[in-house]
């Protein structure tokens, strides 16, 4: 009996030291791998005194894990630009920003106003404009000298060598290399449900031309590493680190537009700390810690002054890959309506499912 | 006579150790032939070689003038019944004894007549349908030498099966098995550390020690004859008399105990004076208050103490200030019932009564 | 014992009792009440959310859904069944046949894999088997092959991968069911005239029936809810049932229909698993004892 006690006793202690942990001042923040490099988080609780706590995610799983806690567990989250408007609308999972908090000045401005603009519901916005980057393609150039548009992935040419995700930028490439605007139709279900079905098809005929449809960032750039992938979709800043491994790897911006995203800060509703999430994302504009993040994972970024800081080879990345028709074609992804995602989840799933 | 199972200069080594040591042996048709030995002597192992279990280290085995030497369990002409038993407990008692005859495609009906056979032989009928975890011990028992039995093997081995069994149920099963063997008439190679069953039962015994045997014979000689001091310790209980060799001639040989009492014994040889040997008597044979018969050792002991056993009761007595007591029968016919720890009387035994052995 | 002595005895069991109870009502029972209340509710044309079971006939309408399960069922069995195959002698052997001393290194041996994460004996897998990966490496050197093949993302790379993650829950409790075989039982057997194939058939694998049936259900119920295999190493065509449930609640935003399908999943292979226990003639509750 004096033993059960004894252990009662600690068990209690346990459960009062554990709470007494949970005193000191944290951030608790849902992200994207590589969006808070180490160095920075290190800074930043220098500066703050502010504890750092990264969950690493990705769009989808970020707007479940809010809309299961409907907005809570979490005080600052990275969704892109175009997933807010109709998730906020339906489940109610984020605050408004309060702009006056935040430095707008250290935001490039044409920027900060379309996420204002796409991100807007009930006529207050959600956004603030972090990162930015494109989908396109990533070229072996020895092995696919003439690869440039997205069309380059259905081509028989390249049989076994081909690579992409089967997730709804794929769908949303396919439109545009056909000749199709997608974002056009947005507003109407029908016509969209019967360009995603030929698309479907079209990705279905092709299918056996795919050595894998990747999940893993990683491994794909290790299949295009070894030679096992020549012309993948992807994003660009991973063919920008293959360039540096190996210059006949590139990535290409398609002739039909490269898709592109914008990562933003958006605070759920049931954030603890706001005041932390307000200084995180002033720290994280800063132009030289923009800067530290741009050239560690070579996105871009919504700062306006770090390109001051930007090192040459995340310069000449950027002017390899786009010219400047290539900057006015790429394609802004706007806020999806969300009835669409569940028509190209199963349109997705046919072609998984396909022989 | 036939001979059934013929052991030859069979050897088995584990390693260093040797658990069987140069056995050799033969058993008759339709006889009951026991090994006896203390735990750990090698029995089983020899047991388990005559079944196929283990390979000989050395030597044969032949089993109706065939050897062995290449025949796999499942093929030899013999039967096991293991320390334990090994029923199946996944199949009932019917399942379980007609295992072997499913084994050689005989039919059902075949294999349900005999199975009931067999069952009525060993006082079971109407078990077919019985789980092994419903039956006593007992009826266990009986399950496991019916399911051997029922392939009618040339010879059939035994593995201590009477090991498990509380006294009472022992005292049976030996007579139930004693009796089941004559009636079946299958040769038995009986395995037991147990010298009651052993001599109980067997038309012939082997007392095996540290892997060899000892002495191969019937009950009757195995006790009033050994042939070798373990034997004579082991087999039935004796008193154990030391002594150096006065002298010795036309067989009767003088012996002197360390306390000084003098002792005549039968012995086969003349043996040279001087050496030293032992003495074996068995309690029945110490007689008590001889009185005037002739020819008799005559020792003067001091009563130790009375064991009262019905009709195994004994007397503990001490000659002089000996090493060991002596253990003496103490006949319930009221001749006796004056005598009392403490006292002082005479005891004695036939001159040829007991067993010598030279000590080397 | 008098009521109350009994009532005093039982209280301290029950104050140890009382947060696994609630944990298993909070975080088990709970949530899957919710769930359940969820897979019942739709959309309606008004956007609003109504009762009713269309999530569920959704599941038989749509032939994609339906395919993919019994794609996964099947595929589930065969892993099982491949599992038990190559599990079975190996509990064997360890417990029967190997030496006494090296059971536990045998054992330990088993056990190595699981000190990584799956994601890296996946990994592991697909460095030896991809195109440019070890074992082409090797037969294209030795000149077994011109051309180095690519042998990951097909079916047979994904069951032997799925086959490897589940080996250790198959063996385990195969190991103490035989473990506890009576090597008498063998003998006596083979004494009385079987062969090795009647011994296996007729008393090693009646008496290992509650641990193939335990190791079955687990390994069943690992392979059929296992996510990441199917995926990395499988095909292009390799559509998990558990990837349909993921993708339903993640990318389709349909916790209700994502919630329909979970408890299919849970309904379906439960019925599974009945029948194949029927079919053995095993009892439940001997099995998980
Ligand atoms: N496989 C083996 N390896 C090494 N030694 C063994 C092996 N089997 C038996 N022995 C040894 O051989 C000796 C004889 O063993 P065995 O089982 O034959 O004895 P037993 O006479 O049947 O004893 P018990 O009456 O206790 O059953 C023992 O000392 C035992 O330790
Ligand atoms: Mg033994």
């Amino acid at each position: 009996m004096k033993k059960k006690v004894l252990s009662l006793f600690i068990a209690g202690g346990f459960l009062f030291g554990l709470g007494a942990g949970a005193n000191a001042e944290t951030l608790e923040l849902l992200t994207w791998k590589g969006y808070a490099p180490q160095s920075l988080v290190e800074k930043f609780e220098k500066e703050t005194g502010i504890t750092v706590k990264t969950t690493y995610s990705n769009n989808e799983e970020m707007i479940a894990k809010l809309r299961a806690t409907r907005g809570a567990g979490f005080d600052l989250a990275q969704p892109s630009q175009d997933r807010i408007s109709s998730v906020q609308e339906k489940f109610n999972i984020y605050q408004p920003i309060d702009y006056s908090k935040i430095d707008t000045a250290l935001i490039i401005p044409s920027m900060l106003e379309a996420v204002k603009k796409n991100t807007m519901v009930d006529g207050k916005s959600y956004g603030v404009p972090h990162v930015y980057g494109t989908s396109g393609l990533i070229v072996n150039r020895k092995a696919a000298p003439d690869a440039d548009d997205y069309t380059a992935l259905l081509d028989p040419k390249y049989e076994g060598r081909v690579s992409y995700r089967l997730k709804r930028p794929t769908l949303i490439a396919m439109a545009f290399a056909g000749g199709t605007d997608p974002f056009a139709l947005y507003g109407d279900e029908a016509k969209y449900q019967e360009l995603m079905e030929g698309i479907g098809q079209k990705l279905i005929d092709a299918k056996g031309l795919v050595k894998t449809y990747w999940t893993n960032g990683d491994a794909l750039l290790q299949s295009m590493r070894s030679g096992e992938v020549n012309v993948a979709m992807a994003w660009d800043n991973g063919g920008w680190k293959l360039n540096a491994e190996n210059p006949d790897i590139d990535f290409v911006a398609p002739k039909s537009g490269a898709l592109g995203w914008i990562d933003t800060f958006a605070i759920p509703a049931k954030a603890e700390n706001v005041e932390a999430a307000y200084k995180w994302i002033n720290f994280m504009m800063r132009p030289e810690n923009a800067a530290v993040f741009t050239n560690a994972e070579k996105y871009g970024t919504a700062s306006a002054g770090a390109i001051e800081f930007y090192e040459a080879d995340v310069k000449a990345n950027f002017e390899r890959s786009f010219t400047k028709a290539d900057i006015d074609n790429i394609k802004w992804y706007p806020p999806v309506p969300a009835k669409l995602e569940e028509i190209e989840g199963k349109i997705l799933d046919k072609v998984k499912a396909s022989n | 006579m036939d001979v059934d199972l013929s052991v030859e200069k069979l050897s088995k080594h584990f390693k260093e150790f040797t658990a069987v040591d140069n056995v050799s042996f033969d058993v008759e048709r339709g006889n009951f032939f026991s090994i006896l030995g203390p735990s750990g002597c090698g029995k089983t192992t020899l047991l388990r070689m005559i079944a196929g279990f283990e390979e000989p280290s050395e030597g044969t085995i032949r089993i109706r003038g065939r050897d062995m030497a290449s025949v796999a369990p499942n093929r030899r002409p013999v039967n096991l019944i293991f320390q334990h038993l090994a029923l199946f407990p996944m199949m009932n008692v019917a399942e379980n004894i007609g295992f072997g005859l499913a084994r050689r495609n005989e039919s059902k009906a075949e294999i349900n007549k005999k199975v009931g056979d067999i069952l009525e032989r060993v006082n079971l009928p109407g078990f077919e349908s019985k789980k092994i975890h419903q039956l006593s011990g007992g009826q266990m028992q009986r399950v496991a030498i019916a399911r051997s039995l029922v392939l009618d093997p040339t010879v059939l081995l035994l593995d201590e099966p009477l090991g498990a069994l509380d006294l009472k149920l022992r005292e049976q099963m030996k007579i139930e098995l004693k009796r089941l063997q004559e009636q079946v008439g299958t040769t038995f190679v009986y395995i037991t550390h147990d010298q009651s069953e052993a001599l109980v039962m067997s038309d012939y015994v082997a007392v095996m020690n540290e892997g060899k045997f000892e002495q191969i014979d019937t009950p009757q000689k195995l006790y009033a004859r050994p042939t070798s001091p373990f034997v004579a310790r082991f087999v039935g209980n004796n008193n154990r008399l030391l002594g150096k060799v006065m002298k010795s001639s036309g067989g009767l040989t003088e012996l002197a105990t360390p306390n000084g009492d003098k002792i005549r014994a039968a012995t086969q040889l003349n043996v040279t004076p001087g050496s030293r040997a032992e003495l074996f008597i068995r309690p029945e044979s110490i007689i008590i208050e001889p009185g005037e018969l002739p020819d008799l050792n005559r020792l003067q002991v001091v009563v130790g103490s009375v064991l009262f056993d019905g009709a195994n009761s004994q007397l503990l007595a001490r000659s002089g200030d000996a090493d060991e007591e002596l253990l003496i029968s103490l006949p319930q016919n009221r001749q006796f019932d004056h005598i009392r720890a403490g006292d002082h009387i005479e005891i004695g035994w036939d001159v040829s009564a007991g067993n010598c052995f030279v000590m080397s | 014992m008098t009521p109350l002595s009994r009532a005093r005895s039982r209280l301290p069991l029950l104050i140890f009792l009382t947060p696994i109870l609630l944990w298993l009502l909070l975080l088990i029972v709970l949530p899957h009440f919710d769930l359940l209340r969820m897979s019942f509710r739709v959309e309606n044309n008004s956007g609003d959310m109504v009762w009713s079971a269309n999530n569920y006939l959704e599941f038989f309408r749509e032939p994609i859904y339906w395919l993919t399960f019994t794609r996964t069922a099947v595929y589930a069995v065969i892993v099982t069944v491949l599992t038990l195959c190559i599990a079975f002698p190996v509990a064997f052997y360890i417990t029967k046949v190997a030496p006494p001393r090296f059971k536990g290194f045998f054992s330990l041996l088993l056990l190595m894999p699981f000190w990584v994460s799956e994601l890296v004996r996946i990994y592991g897998w697909m460095i030896l088997l991809r195109e440019s990966g070890v074992i082409n490496h090797f037969l294209v050197a030795w000149g077994i092959l011109q051309q180095p093949v690519e042998l990951l993302y097909n079916d047979i790379a994904m069951i032997m991968g799925l086959v490897y993650t589940s080996m250790l829950f198959m063996v385990v409790p195969l190991l103490s069911v035989l473990d506890s075989l009576d090597d008498s039982l063998i003998e006596a057997a083979y004494d009385l005239g079987s062969n090795s194939a009647t011994i296996v058939r007729s008393i090693i694998i009646p008496h290992a029936m509650p641990g193939i049936a335990s190791g079955s259900i687990v390994v069943f119920m690992l392979s059929l809810g296992n996510y990441l295999t199917p995926n990395l190493m499988g095909g292009k065509n390799s559509l998990w049932f558990t990837e349909q449930i993921y993708n339903q609640f993640i990318a389709s935003f349909n916790w209700n229909q994502g919630s329909a399908f979970g408890f299919l999943l849970l309904v379906i292979s439960s019925l599974i698993i009945f029948i194949g226990l029927k079919l053995t003639n095993q009892q439940l509750s001997r099995v998980i004892r």
